[in-house]
């Protein structure tokens, strides 16, 4: 396989790299998209909108035409365990009028109303294209908002056009930025962390926070899934910033450890290694207070493990030689990926991000065979031109990645915000590979024309899936 | 923003909660997947592109490819122009567009670009630098997302496309559908009907194979079907046209330009949808093939008529709410109204100021009484009706579920969009199949909810 093979635009040939061969190395990544190319990225916007959503006791309000709003309402399975404003779709859907005269009355009649009757504990207005360019003052507003109210008005800087999704993390960790710090932090156990980068999808946080509670560590604020404004004012008291997903929250964490002195580590909780590894290095941090945090986490790694390893072996047996390809919004989650299909015996044989950085271009070539083809911000053309040329077992993506699959006779993984089965910690593992097994292994593959005769699918699994406790820790209702 | 009489009571609200509608670029993307070799274009942000692709995929489960101009800070400031003519250059070479359909987004509408000098500009380009395969053809359509809906975006690429192509021809005793926004079982049961009648029609635009696609062994980067460029080129040969919409204004309608500039006479009727609105269908039908509707196409609507007898004890007293896309409203309420089924609040985000005019029209003679209509609205607005506090059914597409499940109202679920169900894209809507079809549901649903609902658990009901 070279890297010419699956370019179909000759601008994007420093896009793809292949491990292993004479031109790895250094992928061209971080640019904008290529016009007409179909890329799967969306906007600024898109990467504020998607780290903001889940914190659950605030309004977002989208300052801009209908749209933004529309396809974003309720887009993530962010789950909440008390209120759910952040499932509301509030926008001040502009008309005409505003983009001529301009939109700051409209936004500001539409936040006090809002702030009135909703009465949240935070408020945060995201800019849209049209704002940014008619130049209406959205941090004025929101001071002067700020003034009467008791609560954090907070602009987000989210204008779709400056830029790619990455620009929008950063957008919104200068939002998040403006409340860490605000809080009281008495009371906070010097044995304590924040989480970053988990949007609890499926509830996945509410397993990890099960993980660190069992280690005797306090949890000040889920960094944003189910998150709440208060947590989060206060989360400059915690002892370590723990950070998954860190194309998302690492500014953030930046900024804390430059104004509050936070320290923090990356983590991720994808997989088996990557989980333990996750909670070992945390225990790390802590061991010279309390020695017992790390005899904890072994134990929980120990006894998940256990019930774990079983079925792995026997899903192994089953799914040993497929192959599978990645194609995921941050790179973070390619790594865990290709361990965890190791795992199960499979080999990854395409990688691929939407807003991977060259570092992460450079681990993910470490981590994987040589041979594996690395894509920065393909496209629908390229990846199934890939598919069609490269027999793989599997597909895993989002939603704009799953009818490319399909299309094509492909099994498919969905990985992103739209999944409702949890798939971090050693539960998620398990789903995970339920999950691969369940579409893999169907049937119907015998009789898709384009794979007749060329795969011997057997009879799927069961797909019940393990869920995690829906129930919060008491400490969190609001 | 308040439209009827009524609606005055309704709490003005500056913000907008959970929204009834869509911007108008998305509807754009729909009608440009309707031509054949088409590939629809947005000139804007990257993420407009992306979140409709989303939006679109989720409905209809196939690939939904829409390109973009990515439009970035440096071509907002200093114009699109190089952004659009490379993102052109791409969707024509590599995915073979035979016609790429390009609509304005609110940032290049508010940046304002002028499409007319930008295409010219194109059309230089390729005269210096040759395009590797042949030069597609270009249609424009502006959607100004702060202004208008989904519906608009829809229309107005259908007007376009019709404006573009038409050119002089013979008369060649076509018919020209204007269907609206239906689904691809709508546009296939259209097709069926017109061949019945020994017609042959023209669907601007009919997606039905574009957006519900087979599985095939080797798929091309663009999938097949569409309505082609000849037959688009070929409506001013058309006899006659229909347009299904009573609340499509003249400048967005292809057969209002068709009418004005052909001079291809224009029948509008409301979307077919019960029994008097399909009844109309099948006349219109019946008057330009000059053939009664054959024996088979009678007996369904016979079966459907015996199907509604059976069913009126079912739905006798029982009042519904209807939301969504004014057209399609129209026509639900039509045959809520024939069942014996009592609606009573209509909620709409489009914003034509026909839809209370529409709604009269197919109540009228059967209802004592007008349903509350509230146009220009969104889900909040709904929530704090008091008629969606009593309805027995909501009728509407899945946005509208979070309400009923708070309300504990079954939800029929019919439109556009259909996220939280599977088969969007089959369900018929349409002539008396469809009204037979949504019977059924219909009256399913207020049974399994009567069943459920019951302390006993009937067996028979």
């Amino acid at each position: 396989m070279n890297a010419e093979g699956i370019a179909v635009f000759s601008e994007r040939k420093k896009q793809i790299l292949v491990a292993g061969s004479p031109n790895a190395g250094s992928i061209s990544c971080d640019q904008p998209s290529l016009a007409g190319a179909v890329s799967q990225r969306a906007c600024v916007f898109c990467g504020a909108r998607v780290v903001l959503y889940p914190i659950a006791d605030a309004i977002h309000i989208v300052h801009g035409p209908i749209g933004c709003a529309a396809y974003t309402w309720d887009i993530r399975g962010a789950l909440s365990s008390g209120p759910e404003l952040h499932r509301i779709s509030f926008s001040t859907d502009m008309q005409e009028k505003e983009v001529i005269f301009g939109g700051e009355k409209k936004l500001e009649a539409a936040l006090r109303e809002l702030i009135a009757k909703y009465q949240p504990k935070g408020a945060f207005v995201y800019s849209t294209c049209v704002a940014g360019v008619i130049g209406d003052d959205i941090e004025g507003v929101c001071k002067k908002i700020e003034k009467d109210v008791s609560i954090p008005v907070i602009a987000v800087k989210s204008e779709g056009f400056k830029g790619n999704k990455r620009a929008g993390y950063s957008a919104a960790c200068q939002a998040l930025d403006k409340l860490v710090g605000t809080g009281d932090t008495t009371g906070i156990s010097p044995l304590s962390i924040n989480i970053l980068g988990d949007f609890n999808l499926a509830g996945e946080i509410w397993l990890i926070r099960s993980y660190y509670e069992k280690m005797g560590l306090q949890v000040v604020a889920n960094i944003t899934g189910d998150g709440r404004i208060d947590d989060i004012r206060k989360s400059h008291g915690a002892a370590l910033n723990v950070v998954q997903c860190s194309g998302a929250t690492m500014e953030l964490a930046r900024y804390m450890e430059e104004k509050h002195k936070v320290p923090n580590i990356r983590v991720s909780y994808f997989g088996i290694e990557d989980m333990a590894e996750s909670l070992y290095a945390v225990a790390r941090h802590f061991q010279d207070i309390d020695y017992q945090v790390m005899e904890r986490a072994k134990k929980i790694v120990a006894e998940e493990l256990k019930e774990l390893v079983p079925e792995m072996k026997a899903l192994k047996k089953r799914l040993q030689g497929k192959t599978a390809a990645v194609y995921v919004g941050g790179a973070f989650k390619a790594f865990s990926l290709i361990k965890a299909f190791r795992h199960l015996g499979m080999r990854v044989t395409l990688v691929g991000s939407q807003t991977g950085t060259d570092a992460d271009y450079r681990e993910i070539q470490d981590a994987c065979d040589p041979g594996t083809v690395i894509v920065d911000d393909t496209n629908p053309l390229e990846l199934g031109g890939f598919l069609k040329n490269n027999d793989v077992d599997i597909l895993v993506g989002g939603v704009k990645e799953r009818p490319i699959a399909y299309k094509l006779g492909i099994g498919f993984c969905d990985h992103n915000h739209e999944r409702k089965i949890a798939l971090e910690g050693f539960l998620g593992m398990r789903n995970f590979a339920r999950e691969v097994a369940a579409t893999v292994e169907s049937p119907i593959w015998r009789l898709v024309p384009r794979r007749i005769g060329r795969t011997t699918a057997g009879t799927s699994l069961s797909t019940d899936f393990v869920q995690p406790r829906v129930e919060a820790p008491a400490t969190k209702e609001t | 923003m308040v439209t009827t009489a009524e609606s005055k009571t309704r709490q003005p609200w500056v913000s907008t909660a959970n929204p009834c509608h869509q911007c108008r670029p998305l509807g754009a993307t729909v009608a440009f997947q309707g031509i054949e070799g088409c590939v629809p274009f947005l000139h804007g942000s990257q993420g407009c592109a992306t979140y409709m692709r989303r939006y679109l995929i989720s409905h209809f489960r196939e690939p939904v490819d829409i390109a973009s101009s990515s439009v970035s800070e440096k071509e907002a400031v200093w114009g699109g122009g190089p952004a659009l003519r490379q993102g052109l250059r791409n969707v024509t070479e590599k995915y073979g567009a035979k016609v790429v359909g390009v609509a304005t987004t609110c940032l290049t509408e508010t940046t304002g670009e002028d499409m007319g000098m930008l295409l010219h500009e194109w059309r230089k380009d390729i005269a210096t630098n040759p395009l590797a395969v042949a030069e597609p053809d270009v249609v424009s359509v502006p959607c100004p997302s702060y202004d208008g809906t989904h519906m608009d975006g829809f229309h107005g690429a259908v007007r376009a496309l019709t404006q573009h192509f038409a050119q002089k021809c013979a008369p060649h005793g076509g018919i020209a559908l204007f269907p609206g926004f239906v689904s691809p079982a709508d546009l296939r049961h259209l097709r069926e009907i017109q061949a019945a009648f020994g017609l042959h029609g023209t669907l601007v635009p009919d997606y039905a194979d574009r957006l519900d696609g087979p599985a095939l062994a080797e798929a091309g980067p663009l999938p097949e079907g569409g309505t082609t460029v000849e037959a688009m080129r070929a409506l001013p040969g058309c006899k006659a046209s229909i347009e299904f919409g009573r609340t499509i204004s003249d400048k967005l309608s292809g057969a209002a330009f068709l009418e004005s500039e052909w001079n291809v006479p224009r029948r509008t009727l409301g979307m077919p949808i019960g029994i008097r609105e399909s009844d109309a269908f099948f006349a219109a039908m019946e008057e330009l093939s000059g053939r009664e509707t054959p024996a088979d196409w009678q007996h369904e609507r016979g079966r459907l008529i015996d199907a509604c007898v059976d069913a009126h004890k079912y739905l006798a007293g029982r009042t519904a709410v209807v939301f969504g896309d004014e057209d399609l409203a129209i026509g639900l309420v039509a045959f809520l109204t024939e069942i014996g089924i009592k609606t009573t609040l209509v909620v709409s985000g489009g914003k034509s100021g026909k839809l209370k005019d529409g709604i009269e029209r197919v109540t009228r003679s059967f209802l004592e009484e007008m349903p509350r209509i509230l146009a220009d609205a969104d889900f909040r607005d709904m929530e704090e009706c008091a008629e969606s506090q009593m309805a027995d059914l909501f009728i509407g597409h899945s946005k509208g579920y979070k309400l009923a499940r708070r309300r504990d109202v079954p939800l029929v679920r019919v439109g556009f969009p259909l996220h939280d169900r599977f088969g969007g894209q089959r369900q018929l809507h349409v002539g008396w199949r469809g009204a037979l079809g949504l019977l059924d549901n219909i009256v399913n649903t207020i049974l399994e909810k009567r069943q459920d609902d019951s302390p006993v658990g009937y067996s028979y009901l």
